[in-house]
């Protein structure tokens, strides 16, 4: 989605400001009850409290955020680099495309927490089996993004590396990746959102410390406004590893447009 | 080809450890035992069912909510800030306050699948709805059309090719996230079948439904894929 242009900063800037209003006043006006929906206020304060800003609290929620993030981190960046590595050899060789293919396409629809039951078996309860969950279920969409990226090279420009006797190494790094460029970009971004999700659960299910489990132990006792606290804190979270990704995006294919 | 998939399934289960993995006999097994007592059929149709609801309520929702935003450009530069920091909210994060709200059971599966289909199908036919050939909404403004029936008589059929597109995302999002939700906190479904299968230390079982979750996947997303073609090649047809 584009960016609106300079003066509707403002008005998207007041409707937000609307919401929050709205939000305030339901929580204070007891519409909606407050075990459900704490009051902005309440938030706020248990965001501080968590992340001591008055020297109040204990700064859990910080060393939480961090966990959390961490964990997404190391899971995207595993998951990209085997993504890509692990696409790149099946889509350099028509044969293995053509083998591995239909395995590929079985295993991408499964929802990647679904995998989280077989990989607490395997590695039991520990943040290595968190890690390699987040890292496996983020990699589909790199592999899947790398292919198709090598499968679609023009086939002139293969011809052309045929006539310069490009080895198939260089094919891959000269022509072939940067063609998968764009691809692999789109690849990572979709596997970073699916990273921070499948970590929350992963936490949520595993009992490591971070925010999946944090909102799940206030939920239970009914701390509305930690709960909150959490949301908030992993929207933000959301939105700026995507806004960082979309950055780094048009950076990086800035070669294309002329 | 799928053979393969089935020889590295079977070595992988060869070197068998105790309790973490069992042999394909030992979970077709399972799955047959499964399939005959009607756990199967029950955990799965309430999964593609909540799935189901939870897109048609997000996907309802989305459609009015995109086609406002994409007739009105001013409505979506007022929305811009709202939809994109409430957009990257993960969905499960909103596990433990659906929980919190509706306790366990469909409605909170509901919920969750349906904040989670509404914002990509929101952007998608937000998306569609601005690729309307503008003299489409100018002869609706010449016949001074209401925008209600605007919407449904100009907007509506013009997209429709671009909707199956974003339907199709949206079953796969749904289906995951419900799925998800089973695993993390509903005691309902496929998810939380797996998970006590694993938590009883039955193996088979556990690999049995995850094998039935990946055919479930499978076989919606090439439903949707069909029916998706089909829909494209009879408005080809038509056009």
């Amino acid at each position: 989605m584009k960016a609106p242009a300079r003066g509707g900063w403002l008005g998207s800037a007041l409707v937000l400001a609307a919401l929050v209003a709205l939000w305030w006043a339901a929580s204070n006006g007891g519409w909606v009850s407050r075990v459900f929906l704490p009051t902005p206020q309440a938030t706020w304060a248990s965001l501080a409290e968590g992340f001591n800003f008055t020297g109040s609290g204990h700064g859990e929620l910080a060393a939480w955020t961090r966990d959390t993030v961490a964990r997404m981190l190391q899971g995207w960046l595993l998951a990209s680099l085997l993504g890509v590595a692990l696409g790149v050899l099946v889509g350099a060789s028509a044969a293995a495309r053509a083998w591995l293919q239909p395995m590929l396409e079985f295993i991408r629809p499964l929802p990647a927490s679904a995998v989280l039951p077989l990989a607490i078996s395997i590695f039991g309860l520990s943040p290595r089996m968190v890690l390699a969950v987040v890292a496996f279920g983020a990699m589909w969409p790199v592999l899947l993004a790398t292919v198709h990226g090598l499968a679609t090279v023009d086939a002139r420009l293969a011809e052309a590396a045929r006539c310069l006797q490009l080895s198939r190494a260089a094919f891959i790094f000269k022509i072939g990746l940067p063609h998968a460029l764009p691809d692999i970009l789109a690849g990572t971004r979709l596997a970073l959102t699916i990273a921070l999700i499948v970590a929350v659960v992963g936490e949520m299910i595993a009992s490591q410390g971070g925010l999946g489990q944090a909102i799940l132990l206030a939920a239970r006792a009914f701390r509305a406004s930690d709960l909150f606290a959490g949301i908030v804190l992993l929207g933000l979270i959301g939105f700026a590893s995507n806004a960082l990704l979309a950055l780094a995006e048009q950076r990086l294919l800035r070669w294309q447009r002329p | 080809m799928l053979l393969l998939a089935f020889e590295l399934y079977a070595r992988r289960a060869a070197a068998l450890g105790s309790d973490a993995l069992a042999p394909v006999s030992a979970a077709v097994k399972a799955f047959a035992g499964a399939a005959m007592d009607g756990s199967l059929w029950q955990a799965t149709a309430f999964t593609l069912g909540t799935a189901a609801l939870g897109l048609l309520v997000g996907g309802a929702l989305a459609l009015a909510g995109g086609i406002a935003l994409g007739l009105s450009p001013r409505a979506a530069r007022m929305g811009f800030m709202t939809t994109e920091l409430l957009r990257t909210v993960p969905s499960v994060a909103l596990i433990p306050l659906a929980m919190l709200m509706f306790g366990f059971g469909v409605r909170m599966e509901l919920a969750i699948v349906a904040f989670a289909t509404f914002w990509p199908l929101l952007l998608l036919v937000q998306a569609a709805v601005r690729q309307v050939e503008p003299r489409l909404l100018e002869v609706s403004h010449v016949l001074g059309l209401s925008v209600h029936e605007r919407a449904l008589k100009i907007v509506l059929p013009a997209i429709a090719a671009r909707l199956f597109v974003a339907l199709r995302l949206g079953v796969a999002v749904a289906l995951v996230v419900a799925v998800t939700v089973e695993i993390a906190a509903n005691p309902h479904g496929m998810g939380y079948a797996m998970m006590i299968a694993q938590q009883s230390f039955d193996p088979a079982l556990m690999l049995a439904w995850l094998g039935w979750i990946g055919v479930v996947g499978y076989a919606v997303n090439a439903g949707m894929l069909r029916m998706q073609q089909r829909v494209a090649r009879r408005m080809g047809a038509a056009a």
